[in-house]
């Protein structure tokens, strides 16, 4: 296979799978319509807006046409020929979604910049804590593969197994008490700009780090005993290479094939950050704009931010096939 | 007493059935057998199910639920209390019934907050009360060590007695020797590489004691404290193991048929279904999970308004939005599963034995059902098993995201999300949060080490490595 | 974004060594901050409006209040509450017109009353702050009213706007935002109630919607006249209301009256600029001592002193003296804090100056003497931590839906029903577990503090109560089950029926607590035998079951307006029922006899006459008991010894410029606080490494046998 063909391939592949993509947006974008308009009507979001008190019928209908929600939600029936379908509250947010404009939210912010400014406080905690993560889980994994058959291989993986058995709350709400309230080390909550913001930081990504460790050790454990079974390993050895050597040479070069794709797969997820983590915290991130959403019943956010987790998912699948090609020249796409 | 049964408990007692009748199954086919054998043959594997075991007890006596009876009224046919309750309630009432006003320490007799109280001199003064039940046989709070020492002593005396009884029993329907268990015991080399039956045998020991513990002590003191209204927390945590277990196996049982069918439809006939069906798992599973269970709870509060009239009692109301719970967690969890078997169906299908049933011409269905289901078996088996431990783990994350089971039901998730004003408090109310993670963590464990023992046992390419 | 974040991170750790020698490690605060003139506050909600024809709540009014100035204030120290002038000259005295035409006295009927008029005069030279809206070119022209979309492209915050102005206070800003309360795309929560008092306003909205939808251009108030409101001359305006209502003079207090320049419409309603974040709703223009600097409610909002605000004399404070000219605080920064912990924490450590109590900390924070008053613990006054309590003018109540069958109605059954219920729920029970003893049982709906509430043995509600030593008492439970037995109920069970008895209970779930507080009252209702169901719900879900009435037993709560008994009766009053006219009578009440003192009351002046009238409504709502009167919070404000004039006001808003901070005192106090303790965290590092060490021995050990063979 000569290299023009490969990308060839690659770019035919890509278009496809980029064409694939728009009827499942379309079907992420209805559903979430359903699930909303049969739990909230229109008037529910503009009385939740419009607060409590002294609230009258004229000023929920005002709201609802300034923000579109005035037309039929699928199909107006009282229409003709293609407006039977434009004429809708679907058709008019959907065709806007797949041009990125999301508009503004229910509470008249524009909902992009909104996204463009929380994202970096979510990159900020998920980058790290994917980095160190796979620094701290992968030493660990090729320490206790170098081990493997002893007491500290079995203690190792019964200690993995527990860790992974303790729930996330655990870790955050322990964390916090020791290191912010008992050793005043690091500020509980908050976060500031640019250097500032390390110290507020500091805590969620080491909090992070930990609550992935258990379960990291023992998968990557798992591919590298994979590895080191295969022959070539046992070959290499049988030529005398030192232990260390075969398992940097041999082992974690092969591991990395699902290791990488694995991670691939990540990435454009951490975008979207930690719903949990950033509550705790208090960081203005784009998890804690979803729950702020939710909780608010904003539902041109809730909209935008699934149809953008849709679109990273979708851009996750198809980095992993690219990354696939790349690591592995063998399989085709 | 009037049976009722709520429908959370109906799917539970089905999914128990089909645990027997597979059981029953799988020792008569040697196939299944065999690794099922070898998933025994670990010593932690066996100590787990045994505890997995007394979790599943004590859930399936929390799901046999009824009415009481009133009492104390005039009329003469019994009249039964609009309330329900379970059987566990009724074993578990001599705790649950003490309950104090507001927080007490683990074995406290005095309560934890300060009151308002009128002194003998007539006085108002604020102090530490005691509390209306724990301790409240004791005069002085001196006697509370020597108290504890001597009930735990006879929990220790029945406890050793039942066992005696136990091994008795066992001894004289010939079941096992007694020779032999005194010559493996005492062989120290053995000790503490334990045989699979002696784990287990061991980890039922260890927890009989700790239910004659809580049968003696229980009664008199709060073992594990008391919430901010009083309740018993050993009660709640108990109570927690329920919810806890059926979250993690509802769940599976709703998905499975769909994962199954839809799988395999879209590996053995291909075509438009298998696009149809990718289509459709795609589109789910890159919904953000979260948004759509929010989603979905909030549909479910205004059915539950819009019906209000069919649900009169506070369990029902709260057993219908566990079952929706699991319902949605079901249809966030089946994609994945879907997958591995659509995968393995067209692995299957391009083997020799299918393209030579189907050259014959036989049946889609008898195909699917003698040759390609049971070959996937495996998928299934190690997907219920390694997906529980999530599920009990999830349930806590959602309940602090406001989507999780209803605040009136107890569960591990509502403990640890009042927890977190707790820990705040000065001085520290830790004991929710310390019982919420110890029975989670026990049964988190127990399910993890199980699982990954019966991965190993079913997972062929695994079993090569060790 | 990226690159310069990556160097940030290179260069954090060298910061934080440094930051960490003059200040503690966990200060969320740049310490460069630690000696400026700097209030630290927090919210746990993004303000919604901080457009004061929308702006309610009180979690807006933090900001609303301190930027904007109605014509009228509070006085920040005297009780009862009292109104004296901001901006105008005197407090307005309403002028009484009977149809003819004819001025009527001070006191006049209601009847009588065609037309009330408030003359309002405004003080000269007030200016307001300094904003873009205001800015002129050498010309006289605006600088950035007709602003292309180029323009208004590259502009996200106010801040990118090159030059400011100001603009002297004048009648017509008043009048102005008295019409933008119609203005058919702001959605004033006050608009629907206010055109039943202020003449021609209702008219004035239609005309205005009307107006509207016929240009396509955006409104321009200032071309819309109307007869309830009218400049006199630069300085002077007029009200007009169409009946008496001398309450009206607290909503002169409110932001709702606060004066708008026509200036800041017509800049933010350029096009584009709602695109880019730019609206009023964003960035309120007032004239007060405040200004909103930086508003970013993802994580904080800062108020910074207003250059052009004239500087108030501090109450009492001898005209001389220029030190006691208000504001004192340079900056107040509001930090995001959603949870509850961290912002108890970060108080305790110094980081915010004050804050509420905590009901989990409460013993740790609060003692009673013997006397039942509440003092701070010694380890609160070792940190020189102050209290102020005052009885919150507020009620949280149980409703009983009055048109449910089962609770509701007039019939002797669901009487005795109610007042059963009444009694069983113990109230005092709830103030002091949940609350912590920070709350007073309500005899009836009206708290201490505004007129009408009754002290003593006349106060009580004799239907629950009894007058026992010198206090009142809760009657015993053998009561209610008495009269739950003459309803027809023996021990919960009906005695016709057999049926066992089940009351539903609405409420809104909120948190974590909200567990614990249901079980409390489904245990109140079992001590009567009667199974409560608990619907807990979203809000939304909640306020469309009370709106439709649907909802048999709810929980709920008022927050006084004003200080004043109508605000609170006016909760049980008929036409105001919810199913009625979508009014906050939520239990749906309606008694003749209560409906018709209600009017009279309403527009009598305090007095014994009035006592007299809200004696008898008591009475009525007593004896029929929609409501279990549930209790009135008391609020409890910590506040750091560097915090000064710390006077707990319930209704004033604008108490911002009245407090003080001594900056040195704190930095002082918080390094002394907040030490880090680190050798834990070596500790565990060199446990790490200890048990690496025999790790590190096997494989050079295993290495060495290898390379031996």
């Amino acid at each position: 296979m000569s290299p023009e063909k490969g990308l060839g391939s690659v770019s035919s592949y890509l278009t496809r799978r980029i064409l694939y993509a728009f009827p499942i947006l379309i079907g992420v974008n209805f559903i979430t319509f359903v699930l909303f308009f049969v739990v909230n009507s229109p008037d529910d979001m503009a009385r939740v807006h419009l607060g409590n008190r002294y609230v009258t019928e004229d000023a929920i209908s005002n709201w609802k046409s300034e923000r579109g929600y005035d037309k039929p939600l699928f199909i107006a029936l009282n229409s003709t020929g293609k407006k039977i379908f434009t004429e809708t509250i679907f058709f008019d947010k959907t065709v806007r979604l797949f041009t990125f404009d999301f508009g503004q939210s229910d509470s008249g912010r524009d909902i992009s910049y909104d996204i463009s400014e929380r994202m970096w406080p979510s990159l900020f905690i998920s980058l790290p804590v994917l980095c160190l993560g796979l620094l701290f889980t992968l030493s660990l994994a090729l320490l206790i593969a170098f081990f493997r058959g002893t007491y500290i291989d079995s203690s190792a993986v019964i200690l993995c197994v527990s860790m992974m058995s303790i729930s996330g709350l655990f870790y955050i709400i322990g964390g916090q008490y020791l290191l912010s309230k008992l050793l005043q080390i690091v500020p509980i909550s908050g976060f500031d700009d640019g250097i500032a913001s390390i110290k507020f930081l500091l805590l969620p990504i080491l909090i992070g780090v930990i609550g992935g460790l258990g379960h990291g050790t023992r998968w990557y454990r798992t591919i590298f005993l994979e590895e080191i079974h295969r022959d070539y390993v046992r070959t290499a050895r049988a030529k005398g290479l030192s232990e260390k050597g075969v398992l940097y040479q041999h082992v974690l070069r092969n591991a990395l094939i699902p290791i990488v794709t694995g991670v691939v797969a990540l990435l454009p997820s951490l975008f979207l950050g930690s719903l949990i983590t950033e509550a705790f915290f208090g960081i203005p991130g784009l998890g804690s704009y979803t729950i702020d959403a939710i909780q608010s019943q904003d539902f041109a956010i809730v909209r935008a931010m699934v149809f953008l987790g849709s679109v990273l998912y979708i851009l996750g699948l198809i980095l992993t096939d690219v990354a696939y090609t790349l690591v592995d020249p063998r399989i085709r796409l | 007493m009037e049976l009722v049964i709520l429908k959370t408990d109906a799917l539970f007692f089905i999914l128990i059935a089909s645990l027997l009748a597979y059981i029953f199954y799988a020792s008569k086919k040697e196939h299944l057998a065999r690794p099922w054998r070898s998933v025994l043959k670990k010593p932690m594997a066996a100590s787990a199910l045994t505890i997995l075991a007394f979790y599943l007890t004590v859930a399936i006596l929390d799901s046999i639920h009824f009415h009481p009876e009133i009492e104390g009224t005039s009329s003469d046919t019994p009249v039964y209390s609009s309330q329900v309750v379970s059987l566990l309630d009724e074993v578990l009432k001599p705790i649950n019934k003490n309950t104090e006003t507001t927080y007490s320490a683990p074995f406290a007799i005095y309560s934890y907050s300060k009151e308002s109280q009128e002194s003998d001199t007539g006085q108002i003064i604020r102090d530490y009360p005691r509390l209306r039940h724990a301790g409240s046989h004791l005069s002085n709070i001196s006697e509370v060590r020597s108290d504890l020492i001597m009930r735990s002593l006879s929990a220790l005396g029945y406890w050793i007695f039942a066992m005696a009884i136990l091994c008795l029993i066992l001894i004289s329907l010939r079941v096992v020797k007694l020779k032999l268990i005194v010559a493996d015991w005492l062989n120290l080399s053995t000790f503490f590489r334990p045989s699979p039956a002696q784990a287990a045998v061991i980890t039922f020991a260890a927890v009989c004691l700790s239910v004659s513990l809580v049968a003696t002590v229980g009664p008199y003191y709060h073992i594990l404290g008391t919430d901010k209204v009083g309740n018993d927390v050993l009660f709640q945590g108990i109570k927690g193991i329920r919810t806890g277990l059926l979250i993690g196996t509802l769940t599976t049982l709703i998905m499975l048929p769909f994962a199954i069918v839809l799988g395999v439809a879209a590996g053995y006939f291909r075509g438009w279904v298998d696009d149809a069906i990718q289509y459709l798992y795609t589109t789910l599973s890159s919904i953000p999970g979260v948004l759509l269970i929010a989603a979905a709870a909030l549909m479910l509060e205004v059915f539950m308004t819009n019906n209000a009239g069919d649900f009169e009692s506070v369990t029902a109301r709260a057993d219908l939005r566990f079952l929706c719970l699991c319902l949605i967690l079901g249809v966030t969890a089946w994609t994945g599963l879907c997958r591995y078997l659509r995968a393995e169906t067209l692995k299957l299908k391009e083997s020799n034995y299918i393209e030579a049933s189907r050259a014959f011409g036989v049946l889609s269905w008898s195909t699917i059902s003698q040759h390609v289901l049971p070959n996937l078996m495996h998928i299934v088996m190690i997907s219920i098993v390694l997906d529980f431990s999530g599920l009990v783990l999830a349930e806590a994350a959602l309940t602090y995201i406001d989507i999780g089971v209803d605040p009136s039901m107890e569960s591990w998730g509502n403990m640890i999300n009042g927890a977190r004003l707790e820990l705040a408090r000065e001085p520290v109310v830790w004991w929710s949060l310390f019982t919420a993670f110890l029975f989670m963590f026990v049964l988190v464990l127990a399910a993890n080490v199980f699982g990954d023992s019966v991965r190993d046992a079913f997972d062929p390419r695994i079993r090569e490595l060790d | 974004m990226i690159m310069r974040s990556l160097r940030s991170l290179l260069a954090a750790c060298l910061a934080l060594l440094c930051a960490c020698s003059d200040s503690g490690w966990n200060n969320p605060y740049p310490s460069s901050d630690d000696s400026e003139n700097i209030f630290y506050g927090s919210f746990s909600e993004r303000p919604k409006h901080l457009d004061p024809v929308s702006s309610y709540s009180e979690n807006e009014a933090v900001f609303t209040g301190q930027i904007y100035e109605p014509v009228l204030q509070y006085h920040f120290f005297d009780r009862p509450y009292r109104l004296e002038p901001l901006t105008s000259e005197t407090v307005p005295e309403p002028i009484y017109y009977d149809q003819d035409g004819s001025y009527l006295g001070s006191d006049p009927l209601a009847e009588d009353v065609h037309e009330v008029v408030y003359r309002i005069k405004i003080k000269p030279g007030i200016l307001f702050q300094p904003h873009p809206c205001f800015a002129l070119d050498e010309k006289g022209n605006y600088l950035h009213h007709k602003l292309s979309e180029q323009e208004i492209e590259s502009k996200t915050k106010l801040s990118d706007f090159s030059s400011t102005g100001t603009r002297e206070l004048i009648a017509a800003d008043y009048v102005y935002q008295i019409k933008r309360l119609m203005h058919p795309k702001l959605h004033s929560p006050i608009a629907g109630f206010m055109t039943k008092y202020i003449k021609d306003l209702g008219q004035f909205g239609n005309r205005l919607r009307e107006a509207s939808i016929e240009s396509s251009r955006t409104l321009d108030l200032r071309a819309h006249e109307f007869l309830g409101a009218k400049i006199v001359d630069k300085y002077t305006y007029e009200i007009r209301l169409s009946k008496k209502y001398p309450q009206f003079k607290y909503w002169l207090a409110m932001s709702f009256f606060a004066p708008v320049p026509w200036e800041a419409d017509a800049f933010f309603n350029q096009p584009g600029m709602k695109e880019h974040n730019l609206s009023l709703d964003w960035y309120p223009v007032g004239t007060g001592p405040y200004m909103l600097t930086e508003n970013n409610p993802n994580r904080r909002m800062v108020l910074e002193k207003n250059p052009n605000y004239r500087g108030e004399l501090f109450p009492g404070a001898d005209e001389s003296d220029s030190e006691s000219l208000m504001p004192y605080i340079d900056r107040a920064h509001y930090s995001l804090e959603k949870e509850s912990i961290p912002g108890w924490t970060k108080f305790l450590q110094g980081y915010y100056d004050a804050s509420g109590v905590v009901s989990d900390s409460f013993d740790q924070t609060i003692q009673f003497n013997t006397r039942g008053e509440a003092s701070l613990t010694e380890e609160m006054k070792s940190k020189g931590i102050n209290l102020v309590t005052a009885v919150r003018s507020s009620i949280s109540y149980m409703g009983f839906n009055m048109v449910d069958p089962v609770v509701g109605g007039t019939s002797e059954q669901s009487l005795l029903l109610r007042r059963a219920i009444s009694i069983a729920i113990d109230y005092e029970e709830l103030i002091s577990i949940f609350a912590n003893g920070r709350g007073t049982a309500a005899q009836g709906p009206i708290p201490p503090g505004i007129f009408g509430y009754v002290e003593g043995e006349n106060g009580i509600n004799p239907y629950v109560y009894k007058w026992a030593g010198n206090q009142a008492k809760r009657q015993k439970l053998e009561v209610a089950k008495d009269l739950l037995f003459r309803a027809g109920y023996e021990n919960g069970v009906n005695i016709n029926t057999g049926e066992p008895l089940t009351l539903y209970f609405d409420t809104v779930s909120s948190g974590p607590g909200s567990k614990v507080m249901l079980n409390w009252y489904r245990k109140q209702f079992s001590k009567l035998g009667i199974d409560l169901v608990v619907r807990a719900t979203d809000y939304n879900r909640f306020q469309e079951k009370v709106r439709k009435g649907t909802v048999q037993i709810f929980s709920w709560g008022w927050n006084a307006d004003y200080p004043d008994p109508e605000n609170f009766f006016f909760l049980l009053y008929g036409p105001n029922a919810k199913i009625v006219s979508q009014g906050e009578n939520a239990v749906n009440y309606q008694n003749k006899e209560f409906d018709d003192l209600f009017v009279r009351m309403r527009s009598m002046a305090n007095g014994s006459e009035r006592q007299e009238v809200i004696n008898r409504m008591l009475e009525i709502v007593r004896r029929d008991a929609p409501w279990v009167w549930g209790f009135h919070p008391t609020s409890y404000t910590l506040s750091h010894s560097w915090y000064g004039n710390a006077v707990p006001n319930l209704m004033a808003r604008n108490t911002l410029k009245y407090k003080t901070i001594e900056v040195s005192s704190r930095s002082q106090k918080r390094n002394e606080w907040n030490r880090p303790i680190i050798w834990p965290l070596l500790a565990f590092t060199s446990l790490i490494i200890f048990a690496l060490i025999p790790a590190w021995c096997v494989y050079v050990a295993r290495e060495r046998a290898r390379l031996g063979e």
